[in-house]
C-alpha cells in the first residue's frame, strides 16, 4: 500500500495502523519525515480557536475569478469584515448567448474570500435593490446552523449581518440556499472561501481561482439569444453547459491564465454544481500536489482529481515547458461539447528534453473517433437578417476558433508538427476553400501533406457548428496569421452542407 | 363561476373584479397536505395600484409622504423612485405600478378606500388563472410566463399596468410585472431560522425541491412565497407593489 493515498480520516487511520504494524514488525530506525507531518492531525475545529480577535477590524479584500486575494501573513486572529453583494445580472454565457445569472459580487463564481483559521468574520450580505429574488448564503466554512443561511435570508434592497469564527482550515464552497436551492445554484450562486492554516500556505509563484458549474437552458448548447433556465433539464441533470468561471470564454484566448516556465502554480478549484462532479484535469501537466477535497493533506503526482459538487480541491504544479495547458473536466464531452475548457499559457524557453508532445494526441481525438454517434446535435442555425461585414465575421470567427479549433490547430494556427496540421501559411488549407468547408462539415480522416509535411490524423466533423459559425471560423482563418485573405459566406456553407453526404455518426 | 368584471357604482368596487368562490390546492397546504383550500367570493383590483393613484392617496394623507412617514412603518427606500415627496418626476410614469411601498403603507392605502390587502390564498387562487381557465397551473406556458419574468433583470424599467391580456377573472398583471404584498405575508412561513426544524420553514431553505416537485409548477409560485417571507412589514423594494381586495359583502351588491 502506498501510504501517500490519504483521502479521508478512515484512510488516515488505516495508514497509521499499517505504519504501527510495520514498526512493530521491526522496521529499524524510523526517521521523522515530511510524510509524518502530512498525516499529522490538524486538530480540527477543536484546535481552531485562537482566542478573541486582536487589533482593529479589517475589511476583507475580495477578488473576482480568476484572481485570488494575497496571502494573509498574520500571526494573530483578527476580526474580518466581509461585504458581499448579490446581483442579478444578464451576462454572456457563451458567444452570442445571454443568460440571467444570480451572483455573489457580480461575477460567476462569486468573490473569493480569504481568511485565517481562528479569524472572526463579520459577514454582511447585501441584496441589490434591483434584485427580483431574496437570497442567502451558506458558507461551508461556518460552524453553525445552516452555514449562515438561516441568518442571512435577505430581501431585495436589504442587508443581513451575522458573525462566525472560522474554526476549520481548508478551501470551502459557499452558495445560496434559498428555495429552490438548485435553481439558485444553477444560476451561478456559489464561490470559494479559503481558511488558511495559521502558518499560511507554502509560497508559490501564481495563485488562480477556477470554479466549475453546470447550467441548464431551454435552448440548445450555443443557441443564440437570451436563454431561460430549464428546470426540467436541471432535475434530469442534463446540463446544456458545463463551464469554468461562468462563461465559455472565461479562461480562453486573451482571458487565459498565464505563467512562466519554472513557476509553481496553485489553482484553487471549486465546483458549484448544482449536479455534476468534476473530473478536474489539466492537459499537459501533472499535479505535483493535490489537497484533496480542499482539505489539509495532499496527494502527490495526480493526473485527474475529483471535485464534488459543493466541494473543492487545491492543486499545485510546476510548469517546465512553454505552451498552452488546457483545463478540462475530463468527463470529456463536457469539455468539447458543453464548454468545460480553459487555458493556461506558459511562456519561456523551450525545453525539448522534457516535452514529448504525446499527451495531447491521446486526449483529444479518442472520444470523437470512438463515439461519433454521441456528438451533440448540431446547434440550429438562426438566420440573422441583414448583411454581415467581413470584419464582423473575422471578429466572431476569432472567438469561435479559440473555443473550438485552437486546442488542436493552436491559437496561432501553427498546429503541432506531425500531429495537427497548421492553418497558418498552409498550402493545403489555402489551396481550396470549398474543400476547407467540406472538412469542417464532415471531418477528415487519412493522410494529407501540408507544406511538405505528412499528417495522418483524424479531424472529427464539426457537427455542432452551424453555417454562420463555420463561415466565420474559415473567414477568420483565411485572414489571420499572415494568410492572404478570402471570405466564406453562410450561403456557401449551407450549399456544401446540403450537397455533401454526411459521414456516419455526424449529427447534421 | 362569475366571469365578467364586476362593475359597481361606487368608487371602491370600480376597477375590481369578482373572484371565486372556489376551492383549490395551494402550494402551501393548510393543515393536511391534500386538503383543498376554500376561497370565499371576494373582489380584487383588476390592476396593481399605480404611481398616480398612490400619489392621490399621499396628497389626502400627508403622513404617508416619504418625508413624514414614521420610520417604524417604512424603510429608507420608501417611494425613493419619486422625484420628491409629492411629485413623481420625469422618470416615473403615472401608470406604472407603484413600488417601494411597505406593507403598512399598502394597508393604509387600501383601508383609506374601505378595502384591504388580499390574503395569500385569495391572491394565489386568482393568479392560478390564465386568460381562459380558472386554474391553468398544469399548463407549461403558464409556468414559463412566470419563470421568464424571474429571469428578467429587475433593473429594467417597469411596464405600465394593464398592458397584457386580462386573466379569466378580468384581472391584469398578477404575473410578470411586480411582486405584490398580501395581507398575511408574515404568516406564510414560520419565522424560525433553523432549517432542520422542518415544517413550513423547510420551504424557505430546502423544501421547494423536496416537497413540491410532485407538482412541478409549484416551485414557481413557491419562489413568490420565498420572496414574501423574506420581507418585514416596513420593507420596500423596487419590484414590490400591491393591489387591494374587498369582501363582496362589504361592496355594493
Amino acid at each position: 500500500m502506498n501510504n501517500r493515498k490519504i483521502t479521508s480520516p478512515v484512510a488516515v487511520g488505516v495508514v497509521l495502523c499499517l505504519t504501527f504494524l510495520l514498526i512493530s514488525c521491526g522496521t529499524p530506525s524510523h526517521v521523522h519525515t515530511a510524510e509524518d507531518d502530512r498525516i499529522r492531525d490538524t486538530g480540527g475545529s477543536a484546535a481552531g480557536d485562537f482566542g478573541p480577535p486582536v487589533g482593529e477590524p479589517i475589511i476583507a479584500t475580495l477578488t473576482s475569478a480568476p484572481n485570488v486575494p494575497p496571502p494573509i501573513n498574520r500571526n494573530t486572529p483578527a476580526k474580518l469584515i466581509v461585504n458581499l453583494e448579490v446581483r442579478e445580472l444578464e451576462m454572456p454565457i457563451s458567444e452570442g448567448v445571454m443568460y440571467t445569472f444570480w451572483t455573489f459580487g457580480g461575477t460567476v463564481p462569486g468573490s473569493f474570500i480569504r481568511v485565517r483559521q481562528g479569524d472572526t468574520i463579520e459577514f454582511h450580505l447585501s441584496n441589490h435593490p434591483s434584485s427580483k429574488m431574496p437570497h442567502n448564503i451558506d458558507l461551508h466554512a461556518v460552524t453553525g446552523s445552516g452555514g449562515g443561511a438561516s441568518s442571512s435570508f435577505t430581501a431585495p434592497g436589504h442587508t443581513s449581518q451575522f458573525t462566525f469564527k472560522a474554526l476549520n482550515q481548508g478551501l470551502f464552497v459557499y452558495h445560496c440556499a434559498t428555495a429552490p436551492v438548485g435553481m439558485h445554484i444553477a444560476n451561478g450562486m456559489y464561490g470559494l472561501i479559503l481558511v488558511e492554516p495559521p502558518e499560511g500556505l507554502a509560497p508559490v509563484d501564481r495563485e488562480y481561482y477556477v470554479m466549475q458549474g453546470d447550467f441548464y437552458t431551454v435552448g440548445k448548447y450555443r443557441e443564440k439569444g437570451h436563454q431561460e433556465f430549464d428546470m426540467q433539464k436541471a432535475i434530469e441533470e442534463n446540463a446544456t453547459y458545463v463551464l469554468f468561471n461562468g462563461s465559455e470564454g472565461a479562461l480562453v484566448g486573451d482571458n487565459a491564465l498565464r505563467a512562466n516556465t519554472g513557476e509553481t502554480i496553485r489553482l484553487f478549484v471549486g465546483n458549484g454544481g448544482p449536479n455534476l462532479v468534476s473530473s478536474f484535469h489539466v492537459i499537459g501537466e501533472i499535479f505535483d500536489k493535490v489537497f484533496t477535497e480542499g482539505g489539509s493533506h495532499y496527494q502527490e503526482n495526480v493526473q485527474t482529481t475529483l471535485v464534488p459538487a459543493g466541494g473543492s480541491a487545491i492543486t499545485e504544479f510546476r510548469v517546465e515547458v512553454p505552451g498552452t495547458l488546457v483545463i478540462v473536466d475530463h468527463s470529456i464531452f463536457r469539455a468539447f461539447n458543453k464548454g468545460a475548457l480553459g487555458m493556461i499559457k506558459v511562456e519561456g524557453p523551450e525545453n525539448l528534453a522534457v516535452y514529448t508532445g504525446k499527451e495531447v494526441d491521446s486526449v483529444y481525438l479518442g472520444d470523437k473517433v470512438n463515439d461519433l454517434t454521441a456528438v451533440t446535435e448540431a446547434t440550429t442555425a438562426h438566420s440573422t437578417t441583414g448583411e454581415v461585414t467581413i470584419a464582423q465575421q473575422i471578429a466572431a470567427g476569432k472567438v469561435l476558433f479559440a473555443g473550438t479549433c485552437s486546442v488542436c490547430h493552436q491559437l496561432d494556427g501553427s498546429g503541432l508538427v506531425t500531429v495537427f496540421p497548421p492553418l497558418a501559411g498552409a498550402d493545403f488549407f489555402l489551396a481550396d476553400t470549398t474543400r476547407a468547408i467540406d472538412i469542417a462539415l464532415n471531418g477528415l480522416v487519412g493522410p494529407i501533406t501540408v507544406n511538405d509535411q505528412s499528417y495522418d490524423s483524424i479531424m472529427p466533423p464539426m457537427s455542432q457548428l452551424n453555417d454562420d459559425e463555420i463561415a466565420n471560423i474559415l473567414t477568420y482563418s483565411l485572414n489571420s496569421w499572415g494568410n492572404d485573405g478570402g471570405r466564406v459566406t453562410r450561403e456557401e456553407v449551407a450549399e456544401r452542407r446540403a450537397s455533401t453526404d454526411r459521414p456516419p455518426g455526424a449529427a447534421h | 363561476m362569475l366571469l365578467a368584471a364586476f362593475a359597481a357604482a361606487d368608487d371602491l368596487t370600480d376597477g375590481m373584479a369578482t373572484v371565486g368562490p372556489g376551492e383549490f390546492h395551494s402550494v402551501i397546504p393548510e393543515g393536511k397536505e391534500d386538503a383543498a383550500i376554500e376561497v370565499p367570493v371576494f373582489q380584487l383590483d383588476q390592476r396593481p395600484v399605480t404611481n398616480v393613484e398612490f400619489l392621490d392617496f399621499i396628497k389626502a394623507h400627508p403622513r404617508w409622504q416619504r418625508s413624514n412617514a414614521v420610520q417604524l412603518f417604512v424603510d429608507t427606500s420608501y417611494l425613493s423612485h419619486w422625484a420628491t415627496a409629492i411629485e413623481l418626476g420625469p422618470d416615473v410614469d403615472a401608470e406604472q405600478p407603484v413600488i417601494n411601498v411597505s406593507w403598512f403603507a399598502a394597508t393604509a392605502y387600501c383601508e383609506a378606500l374601505g378595502a384591504r390587502l388580499p390574503r395569500w390564498y385569495e391572491w394565489e387562487f386568482a393568479a392560478a388563472a390564465d386568460r381562459t381557465h380558472a386554474d391553468a397551473r398544469d399548463d407549461p406556458l403558464w409556468r414559463q410566463q412566470i419563470l421568464n419574468w424571474y429571469a428578467t433583470p429587475g433593473s429594467k424599467s417597469l411596464s405600465l399596468v394593464g398592458q397584457r391580456a386580462a386573466n379569466f377573472y378580468g384581472v391584469y398583471d398578477l404575473h410578470g410585472l411586480v411582486w405584490e404584498w398580501v395581507d398575511d405575508f408574515n404568516a406564510l412561513l414560520v419565522a424560525d431560522d433553523n432549517r432542520e426544524q422542518g415544517g413550513a420553514d423547510k420551504i424557505k431553505f430546502c423544501g421547494a425541491g423536496a416537497i413540491s416537485m410532485e407538482r412541478k409548477e409549484d416551485y414557481a409560485v413557491l419562489m413568490r412565497v420565498a420572496l414574501l417571507s423574506s420581507l418585514e412589514a416596513a420593507y420596500t423594494t423596487q419590484n414590490l407593489g400591491f393591489r387591494c381586495a374587498a369582501d363582496l359583502s362589504e361592496g355594493s351588491l
